[in-house]
């Protein structure tokens, strides 16, 4: 590994550059606390995400516990939790748990890791700007995470809990007496969706401009590097996709506290309360909640794609196959991600042929997922591969994200979808693309960009543990549930085996509990790992993999403004092996052409502004 | 270590090929008929039920291929790339033929089956194109409700109306209906969502409030078949569980006859009435 000595630098330089904004001493809660940094912004969500992975990941043990061995009490924590219970899992307290671990999955897991900890910490950098173009929002979007916390946190204990789904459907969801006990619960949990949307919807604003208006001279759209486009195209998704679902929020709190019956149709007998008294209309709900929600998976999964094909490119020391390719692919997933969100509902009783159309939109958003596999792997091919803990983890994105999109054109053929709506097979195909790709691609991210976020590297062996067991662990876990879903079993059960057609798949579900157990222990790995490196990791250089993106031209950590030289960028991220590199085998966008070549242009003129 | 790794990513496809394989035969597979010995295990007891498990061999197939090829792909990428290391990279920015190869052919692939099972679902939903003989007289009236099914059939020779008669028959998650005929049900939902699942006869549509769907299927054998709830409608949601009893007309007919004997019998009078023969 061949690293650039930060001394190298002349110090005199880099003063004379910054000034006195590089200088300033800043108190210890102004750094560390209530930062506008992006980078420290960026820490910050990065260990509350990997904290809430530990917390959502609890709750999903306690799921397949109960799958496991339904009914039975829990070993240790069965005591301490439901004591008057006996030390069982309630059907209630299952309802919660299964709500719980999706809401803390998706609202406090994938997305803020992807948008709010790399989202904040790679643009500016990869970009070549000082910080956001907003520091004051983008400080403000981490800390609204933190009443969604509250919220999420104090619904786990009022009452029995959420007990809907992260779907939220009414009239469950609607009506207090559908779901006795998880009055106020469903309302702090509304409440802390609506935070996290005010989050999300802040750093959306803040990439978005930082993205179009703060890019270093000669960083044209077509030099940025997969990743930004990935976060540009998702905060662009945010931005229109999250009203909807906050508007479909409000009302139902208004459903709920204000008696206006937007979900509520008349004649509901709830639990022998009185009728209800309505006009309303239950799907109204489903299309505004997956009118967010289906371009909320891909919210999950752009950033995810993009730091892949970066990291990809890297690690195989080869340019990315088909680079705009991949961003019109990208496009096509965010343009169709709006026009397929009838896909969840075909079994809901809509007008069929709207079905129809669902159908077809939903099998052409296949195809730019297939385009971008191809790439991938045309990328590899070729390559001189360097075969560490990052690339592990993104050839295991690709491998996943393969099974995970297949596993969806079953889905999205509406007859076969017909029998496998609501079964384990959807679990199945979620987890692949959600955990199997983006979480894989998250935990290749974290190595990768580690040694940028505290100058120093993450241990190898540690890494490649972790990775060994948690791949192992996620296909033992989440493979067999194609089997279920094709048995039949529905998903959201507290106990399937009540059934006499499931009853023989209750061995399986033990198996894969024992695999998820493994899973689980192998991110105590990782954390241990983080920890450890963060103070004690080997120290590193610039740029300690040779890469070619502008955030390896900073320092290690850099600074307070970032840039001790102002980048000027001449070519696009991808330029590795190049006939031009000469005995180096990559060519950074900031280095200076040696020969006359047109693909190294310098910026526009008007560019430099 | 560098072929380990490229391995490595061979070994968990050639598991996921091996344990579809033997998925049928472990009975990690499509529920079938009652008999859990019989021959016909894992196929359904609907036409259209088969119409949908010839739709997902048929993707099952595609799908296949489609990730055996992907994954050797991804294997001669991963070794060569292991048996390269050190060797400087191919420089190549992609290829032009190659990407508008793969854009072209799965689109082919994508509007095949979309254009394929429109028909299966032309059949089962839209309700211009349910068999006559099942709009005409549909067999009964489910209601879902936390957590239970309330049946309710017309009285014997008479047709089910929207509103409940006085003579109508009722139960609670025991739904008979008579075989090799289309028969329609009417779904509705007293309180929350709900969603009519019969697995082994592959069908499901949800129950929304305030609605009433019709459902129809044609059972082709005769058995009991599970019924069960695929939308989360509250705590107690795994447990409405109900049968689907199909049988022959005749014994349909002699089904609904008891029941209305059954319901009228109000332990005092004799039963004078024709059907009263056992006595
Ligand atoms: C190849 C492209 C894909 C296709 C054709 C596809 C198709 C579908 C369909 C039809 C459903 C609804 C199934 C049902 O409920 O009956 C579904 C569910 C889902 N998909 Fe995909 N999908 C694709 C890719 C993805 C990706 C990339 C993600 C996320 C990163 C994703 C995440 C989800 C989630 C979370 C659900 C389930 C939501 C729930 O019911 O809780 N899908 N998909
Ligand atoms: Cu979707
Ligand atoms: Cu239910």
């Amino acid at each position: 590994m061949s690293t650039i000595n930060p001394a190298s630098t002349p110090n005199a330089l880099a003063h004379a550059v910054h000034g006195e904004a590089a200088h300033h001493e800043l108190s210890f809660v102004r750094k560390y606390i209530f930062s506008t940094d992006h980078k420290m912004i960026g820490i910050q969500f990065l260990i509350t995400t990997l904290l809430m992975l530990m917390v959502g990941g609890a709750l999903a043990l306690a799921v397949r516990w109960q799958l496991a061995y339904p009914w039975k009490t829990m070993p240790i924590v069965g005591e301490l939790l439901f004591a008057q219970q006996g030390g069982q899992i309630t059907p209630e307290f299952y309802t919660m748990l299964f709500t719980m671990h999706a809401t803390v999955m998706i609202f406090l897991v994938v997305i803020p890791v992807l948008a709010g900890a790399y989202g904040n910490f790679c643009i500016p950098l990869m970009i070549g700007a000082d910080d956001m173009a907003f520091p004051t929002l983008n400080m403000l979007s981490y800390w609204f995470m933190w009443p969604a916390i509250a919220c999420f946190g104090t619904s786990f204990f009022v009452g029995g809990g959420p007990a809907s789904g992260w779907t939220s459907y009414p009239l469950l969801a609607d009506l207090y007496e559908a779901a006795p006990g998880s009055g106020w619960a469903q309302n702090f949990w509304l409440l802390g969706v609506t935070f996290i949307g005010f989050s999300s919807m802040m750093g959306s604003i803040n990439y978005l401009t930082t993205i179009i208006n703060m890019r270093a001279p000669g960083m044209t759209l077509f030099r940025m590097p997969m990743t930004i486009w990935g976060m540009f195209i998702t905060a662009i998704l945010q931005a229109f996709a999250l009203p909807v679902l906050t508007a479909a929020g409000f009302m139902q709190v208004g459903d709920r506290l204000f008696g206006t019956v937007f979900f509520i149709p008349s004649g509901v007998v709830v639990n022998n309360a009185a009728p209800t008294i309505g006009g309303g209309q239950p799907l109204l709900w489903q299309h505004l909640f997956w009118f967010y929600s289906h371009p909320a998976v891909y919210i999950m999964l752009l950033p995810a794609m993009g730091m892949v094909s970066d990291m990809l490119a890297t690690m195989c020391r080869k340019p990315l196959f088909g680079y705009k390719p991949m961003v019109y692919a990208m496009a096509a997933i965010a343009g169709l991600g709006f026009i397929v969100w009838g896909h969840h509902m075909f079994t809901s009783g809509m007008n069929p042929a709207l079905g129809m159309t669902f159908m077809i939109s939903t099998m052409m958003i296949a195809l730019p997922s297939a385009i971008k596999t191809f790439n991938w792997i045309g990328t590899i091919w070729g390559g001189n591969i360097r075969f560490n803990t990052v690339f592990l983890n993104c050839v295991a994105f690709v491998s996943m994200f393969i099974v995970g999109g297949l596993s969806g054109i079953f889905m999205a053929a509406v007859p076969t979808d017909i029998y496998f709506h609501d079964t384990y097979f959807i679990v199945a195909h979620f987890h692949y693309v959600l955990f199997g790709a983006t979480l894989f691609g998250v935990f290749g991210a974290i190595v990768y960009w580690f040694p940028k976020m505290f100058g120093r590297m993450m241990n190898e062996k540690l890494g490649k543990l972790h990775f060994v067991l948690t791949f192992i662990g996620f296909n033992g876990t989440f493979f067999p549930m194609h089997m279920l879903g094709i048995a039949g079993m529905p998903r959201r059960y507290a106990d399937p085996y009540l059934h006499p057609y499931l009853e023989h798949l209750q061995p399986m579900n033990l198996i894969m509990t024992w695999f998820a157990i493994l899973m689980g222990v192998a991110q105590f790995v990782l954390l241990a790992n983080f920890a450890y490196s963060m103070f004690l990791g080997p120290k590193c250089g610039r740029n300690p993999w040779d890469a070619n993106s502008l955030e390896w031209s900073a320092p290690s950590p850099p600074g307070h403004g970032n840039f001790d030289i102002p980048p000027v960028i001449y070519r696009g991220p991808y330029e590795f092996s190049s006939p031009l590199s000469g005995d180096k085998d990559f060519l950074m966008q900031t280095e200076p052409p040696v020969t006359d070549n047109v693909n190294d242009t310098p910026p526009e003129p008007d560019d430099t502004a | 270590m560098r072929y380990f790794w490229a391995a490595f990513f061979m070994f968990w496809p050639i598991v996921a090929i091996v344990i579809f394989t033997i998925s049928p035969a472990m009975n990690w597979w499509f529920p079938g008929a009652g008999d859990p010995d019989s021959l016909t295990k894992g196929q359904s007891m609907t036409p259209l039920g088969v119409d949908i498990d010839n739709l997902f061999y048929l993707i099952l197939i595609i799908t296949s291929v489609v990730f055996v090829l992907t994954h050797i792909a991804l294997g001669y990428v991963l070794f060569r790339g292991a048996r390269d290391e050190g060797k400087k990279a191919l420089f190549s920015h992609g290829s032009h033929a190659l990407e508008v190869m793969w854009t072209i052919v799965p689109t082919g692939i994508l509007i095949f089956i979309s254009l394929y099972q429109l028909d299966v679902w032309r059949k089962f939903r839209v309700m211009s194109s349910f068999p006559e003989a099942a709009v005409e007289a549909p067999v009964a009236e489910v209601t879902a409700r936390q957590f239970e099914w309330r049946i309710r059939y017309p009285a014997p020779g008479k047709k089910l109306q929207l509103k409940p008669q006085p003579d109508d028959l009722y139960t609670v998650n025991d739904l008979h209906v008579p075989t090799n005929r289309p028969v329609m049900i009417q779904l509705r939902s007293e309180d929350v969502q709900h969603s009519f699942f019969a697995p082994q006869l592959r069908v499901k549509q949800d129950a929304l409030p305030g609605q009433v769907i019709p459902v129809w299927f044609e059972v082709t054998q005769a058995g009991h078949y599970q019924l069960t709830c695929a939308e989360l409608c509250g705590w107690g949601h795994y447990k409405m569980k109900a049968r689907i009893v199909a049988e022959p007309q005749t014994q349909f007919g002699k089904y609904l006859h008891d029941l209305r004997n059954e319901q009228n019998d109000d332990g005092v009078q004799d039963k004078k009435s024709g059907d009263a023969d056992d006595e």
